[in-house]
């Protein structure tokens, strides 16, 4: 008899996320070579290989809700050095779009806060406008009073007044003249039509 | 010679000074740079992992342009570099999801570095050095997305890149070899997790000082803002104060070169390279 907290590996799920990254995590060996180069490694809750495993094993909840997946750089030295050629970092842009879309609660906001405040500016105007993107960073993750009591607030204040002051901030955005076109790609995305 | 020049956003806002070294390092050199009509921002860091049919097809709004203009594609961002270089294996190699876009997929994309170091360019730098970078100490940083994943980028050394080495070398500088060149600087995590940047930025600063360099170089201004802007934080971390000049390689290519606008983008970084190039006698 199976004990209860037996892991009964669910292939269909493993088959899902095969299929939406493109990437077969089931040619993984466990070599770890992604984990022991990944810059991030310190700060995960899952390490990139045990995330693979999982996948393997069908632990979509615990994979999903790991925080690991919002910390992921994408600065693709798993991707680089896999000897069994799988692209880790693509995989982990999977696990993020999946993690959106199971309405779990995320393992670290933060990140894909940071991510919608970029996609909502680039929308609006067609280029990043970075001011305002800050702005919209700074109200929706909610840090803003811990970072006034942490004084990183002041800190970043003091940085943004010097970059702000050589023009590397401009108040007013850039806006192209192509903006519908930009809009028309966010709508497709939106109504998840694909070309 | 004529090719057509991709900014990005970056490079019109917190790398203003990369974007204004790249434009007068060109005009020196005789090099057009014909900056792409109405171009849009390549979504960066944030739309791959959002929706990969986004992140494609903005970068390929800007690819169709490129390929009407019919030049070669430079591009001194290495985020931008790398996710057109996504978009045209993804629309060579006909990957799925399919995307509908009238891009062939013909256009040359290259990083400004890899561009500069090519034969002809590399030729009219050599001859035109008005004032060698003699005595400064240097350590090259390419970051991430210049050299991977090689089989986006191409790239052929890319656990051990050479272009900005070899130009720097040309240059006159001293240039040091180190263990930390396309090690992460934090890249995106800047402000959602700055406490991350400061550790692997941190490292990247304290590694550089550990081979004797003055100053590191870099390609890319997400990089060259992390390595440049979170030093008081680092400072705070380490227990002691850390000012460690950042400079991007075209800043340096253009003080060689003569040019007299350097002093122009030096004055934009957080921490002022200038004192240290005065103590060289090179400003």
């Amino acid at each position: 008899m199976q004990s209860e907290s037996a892991i009964i590996p669910n292939h269909a799920w493993l088959a899902e996320l095969e299929k939406s990254s493109g990437e077969s995590a089931s040619s993984c060996y466990q070599c770890k070579t992604c984990s022991s180069g990944c810059p991030v490694a310190f700060a995960m809750d899952l390490l990139p290989h045990q995330i693979i495993h999982m996948i393997r094993m069908g632990l979509k909840e615990m994979v999903l809700k790991s925080s690991s997946i919002w910390l992921c750089v994408s600065c693709e030295s798993c991707t680089s050095r896999c000897p069994n050629d799988i692209d880790v970092a693509k995989i982990i842009d999977a696990l993020r779009m999946a993690s959106v879309k199971s309405g779990f609660k995320l393992g670290e906001k933060r990140p894909s806060v940071f991510h919608n405040s970029v996609l909502s500016s680039i929308k609006k105007t067609g280029r990043l406008y970075e001011l305002g993107m800050i702005g919209s960073y700074v109200l929706r993750s909610g840090d803003m009073v811990s970072n006034i009591k942490s004084g990183s607030l002041l800190e970043d204040a003091k940085v943004g007044w010097k970059l702000f002051k050589n023009g590397k901030l401009k108040l007013i955005p850039e806006r192209i003249k192509g903006r519908k076109e930009i809009k028309k790609l966010f709508k497709k995305l939106k109504r998840g039509e694909r070309g | 010679m004529k090719v057509s020049y991709y900014p990005g956003c970056s490079l019109h806002s917190t790398g203003l000074e990369y974007g204004k070294s790249t434009l007068e390092v060109c005009e020196i050199l005789g090099i057009e740079l014909n900056e792409l009509t109405d171009w849009n921002c390549c979504g960066a860091s944030s739309a791959h992992c959002t929706d990969e049919v986004l992140a494609i097809e903005l970068a390929t709004r800007n690819l169709v342009t490129a390929e009407e203009a019919g030049l070669d594609l430079v591009i001194p961002c290495a985020a931008c570099f790398q996710r057109f270089k996504v978009a045209e294996k993804h629309i060579q190699e006909g990957k799925k999801p399919v995307v509908d876009t009238p891009y062939q997929g013909k256009v040359p994309i290259k990083h400004l570095l890899d561009f500069l170091i090519e034969e002809e360019n590399f030729k009219s730098i050599k001859e035109g050095i008005k004032k060698p970078l003699n005595g400064l100490k240097v350590v090259c940083y390419y970051g991430c997305l210049i050299t991977r994943p090689p089989k986006v980028t191409d790239a052929i050394n890319y656990e051990n890149p050479q272009a900005m080495d070899e130009l720097l070398s040309l240059l006159g500088a001293e240039v040091y070899p180190w263990s930390y060149k396309t090690d992460c600087c934090g890249g995106s995590l800047m402000l959602s997790r700055p406490d991350i940047v400061v550790q692997l930025s941190g490292k990247l600063i304290q590694k550089a000082e550990e081979t004797g360099a003055d100053c590191v170089a870099t390609a890319c201004p997400l990089c060259q803002a992390n390595l440049d802007t979170k030093q008081s934080a680092i400072s705070k971390n380490l227990g002691r104060e850390v000012r460690f000049p950042t400079f991007y390689f075209t800043e340096l290519l253009g003080m060689a070169l003569g040019s007299g606008e350097v002093s122009q983008w030096l004055k934009k970084h957080v921490v002022d390279p200038r004192d240290l190039l005065k103590s060289r006698g090179l400003l």
